[in-house]
């Protein structure tokens, strides 16, 4: 029974890191991409520079929410209490 | 559903167990070496095709180091050069079917940020002395030195989370549509995969060039090339 509390609780907590892990990084690529048009609408001709500068920070800002995702990958498939 | 974090060996040569990750590797790298070794095997002084994608390819990372850490490009070249190539053959190798990118697995990435921590220590007492390297963890002042220890250790680990989990995650979420909608629907997610793979590359190879650019100095080194070494 022990042992299925953990499960329970495993997923309860992946489901929870995920959810609010993920709130954020949606909040931060929301406002880089939006500061990202801003300046693509001032300056057209530097939008080579500014979209691929803005990829790889999208890419940097998600990763947070990847640290999430690993973390209830663990918890689920790896987590040391359920034996 | 089969978890991502742990490993079936495919074979054993004698105790060493064998993974799928590893022959994937082995296989990267004997493409790579052979793909390097005949490419430019003629070079020539009026390019043709193959060369000049190799030409810019070259230029791109030495303007990448350059521009990072205002040195040479000359002795990190090589070890940039390959941690990108390799690192994106990697992530790009789910391309072909019944293959699993080795980065979608913790060991690969680990061994990949272990090359570039140790190459951060190589460097940083190459270009700065032993003395010299060790006193950069007091900067600016002695107090920072437990903060400093620490961060070399979390950037280390977070270089391995981060390409560990884009990746996995690319290939986990893959499988979950494939598993619940058939034959087209995952084409978007792969094609998303192999932007996401590309910038990962890319990543860990200018965080590769900013460690070390950190832990060698800003000061215009003298030439060193014969460090490409400790970087296979």
């Amino acid at each position: 029974m022990t042992g299925n509390i953990i499960e329970i609780v495993s997923i309860l907590a992946a489901a929870i890191a995920v959810s609010f892990g993920a709130i954020g990084p949606a909040l931060a690529e929301g406002r880089a991409v939006a500061a990202a048009m801003d300046a693509i609408a001032r300056q057209p001709e530097a939008a080579g520079t500014l979209s691929r500068t803005l990829f790889v920070g999208l890419a940097m800002i998600e990763t947070m929410a990847i640290y999430t995702l690993v973390i209830a990958l663990l918890v689920l498939f790896a987590n040391p209490l359920a034996g | 559903m089969d978890s991502p974090l742990t490993l079936e060996p495919l074979f054993h040569i004698g105790p060493v167990p064998i993974t799928a990750p590893v022959v994937v590797t082995w296989a990267i790298l004997v493409g790579l070496a052979v793909f390097a070794a005949v490419s430019t095997r003629h070079l020539k002084l009026t390019p043709g095709k193959v060369q000049t994608v190799l030409e810019l390819f070259v230029t791109t990372v030495d303007g990448q180091i350059r521009d990072t850490m205002q040195r040479d490009p000359a002795p990190f070249r090589a070890l940039i050069g390959t941690i990108f190539l390799f690192v994106l053959v990697a992530n790009w190798s789910a391309l072909l079917p019944g293959i699993e990118p080795p980065t979608a697995h913790l060991e690969t990435d680990a061994a990949l940020a272990l090359v570039v921590f140790i190459a951060t220590i190589v460097y940083g007492i190459a270009a700065r002395g032993m003395k010299g390297y060790l006193g950069t963890f007091a900067e600016p002042s002695w107090v920072m030195i437990p903060l400093n220890l620490v961060e070399q250790i979390t950037r280390t680990f977070s270089l391995v989370v981060r390409l560990f989990g884009n990746v996995m995650s690319g290939v986990f979420v893959v499988g979950i549509v494939l598993s619940l909608a058939g034959l087209f629907v995952p084409i978007p997610l792969m094609a998303l995969d192999l932007l996401t793979g590309a910038v990962q590359a890319y990543i860990f190879a200018v965080l590769a060039i900013v460690f070390i650019g950190a832990a060698a100095g800003e000061s215009p080194g003298r030439p060193t090339s014969e460090q490409g070494e400790t970087s296979s």
